[in-house]
């Protein structure tokens, strides 16, 4: 039992999943060269998952510091409306004094700074003030959007720049853009947690915070860090957001998103009371439930039922994760 | 006991003052704000956010949160409107359907909160998933509700001096509040909520009946964010999947505002109703004003609940130290 990884339930689901669609759904593996690119069922998951793994990844960190962060979704509208601002430059628009010209590096800097900042931000109050993270973030969650429509000053900004939106469109090596921007992400943060002591220090503030504190490891400064990745991961989020429809909506942008990735850290094996945490296992998670909906798409069954499904998975893992569940269990088994 | 009390009314009276001052400002800053039509209306047109609130303090005083309120709001909008036009079921009935649903709802997360120890959080942001995707399949156009006794709820209303009036929608408010507020204070299951929201271990020894207690908090917030979504349904005359996106943030932010802690144990009822209030005035204000664009709303609420949340932070850190300082004896 203690061999077999976090996420092993995790991979069988998404096995399964494929299974049943290898079998179901025709042409589902089906993989297309045109341009030089790859097109397909399993390659569009791929680059749909790329938002929700990226918040995901962030999210990781912070769930394994027992926290938990509700303002992703509104960071990435925030960032997206940074992005489109410094693009577009609309009139009267409060970001007109920064002229970065077409340099996407530089609009990127720019998202990426903004998500920077947010996370700064719930990382103060959570570590500083001590505010439960919950709520904390939710202050984000909330007022962020209202920030989002003050930088776009209440329009949907759109805006042409196809060396920009080709973040999101483009390919590179015949896999879309979002698909390396996601392995980028996931190497550089797991190179940082696995290969120097990060990833111990947060496992263990996880696991016993005043234990932590008492080994000396700098709990502020850690908690400032794990907040500040997962905004500069939902600031990237973000940008590939507003890249792919070409323009942002400081309403919908990100909407409960924020929701399906802390779906995909708990189907991933991560515990929510923190401790151990597995990167690896999140992915899976997140590609898990991109494919359910792509499944449920392709399918051919009512869109809303993605939520209901969404729903149960949240609830079987939360059973699997219970103590008192299992213990339930297996008194049952022995009688039957 | 005193400090008990300071730590538990300090917050209601900072928000009272917050809120009457919020009121003179904005009375002085613009023509006919300062009148009773004014003041009636916070109560009408925050009548289902209040509802909401109330219910959703139960949850929040013994230490939980419910992220599900908002779509049950949606679901049982669309549910009322789908029952009263397509299923001809008569409105009162309806509205029976639509609160046992719920009532069901509460049930459910209840029971997987009390019983299997799951995390609040987890299991209510399941419900929000469920409560949207079974508005949407019901319907996701809206439905128009044309029955002449629904009609005369939406449009009664008790006529006030200086042509104000109170809504059904408002009475329906002041009933919840005033149930909520002698459930919570004067009947066993209160003590019991606070007891939990103070130390759950401490109610379990004492002999508290913890699940039972759980279950029931639960039980109110969805009842009360069912009837939230019924009287949503009288504003628009018509039901909505969709409506009530978000409401749960708004709903938790008049509870923290209206002085109820999140760690639970600390918190009244009409506090929150004093939250609804505060949320109210910034709204008004913000219309009143023209100019200022719908989001700063949300950018105001956000700082507002941002300086409660460091006070909530300051009070409690002060009794610490109060009590860190205090003889062991009294403690």
């Amino acid at each position: 039992m203690k061999s077999m990884p976090s996420w092993i339930y995790a991979l069988g689901a998404l096995i399964f999943v494929l299974l049943f669609n290898a079998f179901a759904t025709p042409g589902f593996f089906e993989i297309n060269v045109l341009d030089g690119r790859l097109f397909g069922s399993v390659i569009d998951i791929l680059n749909r998952v790329a938002p929700v793994a990226l918040l995901s990844l962030g999210m990781t960190l912070v769930i394994a510091t027992r926290g938990v962060d509700l303002s992703v979704g509104a960071v990435m509208a925030m960032s997206g409306a940074v992005a489109a601002s410094l693009i577009a430059r609309p009139e009267g628009n409060i970001l007109l004094g920064l002229n970065f010209g077409d340099s996407v590096f530089l609009i990127v800097l720019a998202g990426l700074v903004t998500g920077l900042l947010c996370g700064l931000f719930n990382g103060l109050l959570v570590s500083r003030a001590r505010i439960q993270p919950i709520v904390a973030t939710l202050l984000l969650m909330v007022a962020g959007r209202g920030v989002a429509q003050l930088i776009s000053d209440g329009q949907i900004i759109t805006f042409s720049a196809p060396a920009f939106a080709s973040i999101a469109r483009g390919a590179t090596l015949g896999m879309p853009n979002p698909f390396w921007i996601v392995v980028l992400f996931a190497a550089v943060i797991l190179v940082l947690t696995r290969w120097t002591a990060l990833g111990l220090f947060i496992e263990s503030l996880g696991s016993n915070p005043i234990a932590a504190r008492n080994v000396g490891i700098n709990t502020g400064a850690l908690l400032l860090f794990v907040y500040s990745v997962t905004g500069v991961c939902a600031g990237m989020a973000g940008m590939i957001a507003a890249a792919d429809i070409q323009g942002a909506d400081a309403n919908n942008a990100g909407l409960y998103l924020e929701l399906d990735a802390i779906l995909a850290v708990s189907v991933g094996g991560t515990l929510l009371s923190g401790g151990r945490f597995s990167l690896v296992g999140t992915l899976i998670g997140a590609i898990l439930m991109q494919t359910l909906t792509t499944t449920i798409l392709t399918r051919g069954v009512a869109p809303e039922l993605t939520l209901v499904v969404k729903a149960l998975v949240v609830l079987a893992v939360c059973l699997l994760q219970s103590p008192t569940f299992l213990h339930m269990l297996r008194p049952k088994k022995v009688a039957a | 006991m005193n400090r008990f009390l300071s730590q538990e009314r300090l917050p209601v009276l900072i928000t009272s003052v917050v809120a009457i001052a919020m009121f003179l400002i904005a009375g002085f800053k613009y023509d006919n704000f300062l009148t009773l039509r004014v003041f009636f209306n916070l109560f009408s047109d925050n009548a289902f956010l209040g509802i909401v609130a109330v219910g959703l303090t139960f949850v929040i005083l013994t230490g939980g949160i419910d992220l599900s309120v908002g779509s049950m709001v949606g679901c049982s909008s669309i549910m009322l409107a789908t029952l009263i036009r397509d299923s001809q079921v008569a409105p009162p009935l309806a509205v029976g359907i639509v609160l046992a649903f719920g009532c069901l709802i509460g049930l459910t997360q209840g029971f997987l909160i009390a019983r299997f120890e799951l995390q609040p959080f987890l299991v209510t942001l399941a419900g929000l998933f469920l409560c949207r995707g079974i508005a949407l399949r019901i319907s996701q156009q809206s439905v128009q509700i044309d029955h002449p006794l629904f009609d005369q709820w939406a449009s009664f209303s008790i006529a006030l001096p200086q042509k104000s009036s109170l809504s059904f929608a408002a009475l329906l408010l002041f009933l919840v509040v005033g149930i909520g507020w002698y459930l919570s204070r004067l009947r066993p299951f209160g003590r019991a909520i606070y007891a939990i929201g103070g130390n759950r271990q401490s109610a379990e020894l004492m002999g508290v009946p913890v699940r039972k207690t759980l279950i029931g908090a639960y039980v109110i917030s969805g009842i009360c964010a069912a009837l939230g979504g019924v009287v949503f349904t009288l504003y628009t005359q018509s039901g909505n999947a969709v409506s009530g996106t978000g409401l749960e943030l708004d709903a938790i932010a008049a509870v923290v505002i209206g002085g109820t802690l999140l760690r639970g144990g600390y918190g009244s009822v009409p506090g929150s109703l004093l939250g609804v209030c505060v949320l109210g005035i910034v709204q008004t204000a913000i219309t009143f004003d023209g100019t200022l664009s719908s989001w700063w709303t949300k950018i105001v609420i956000g700082v507002l609940l941002l300086g409660f949340l460091l006070l909530q932070r300051w009070i409690e850190s002060a009794a610490l130290s109060r009590r860190a300082l205090a003889p062991s004896g009294t403690n």
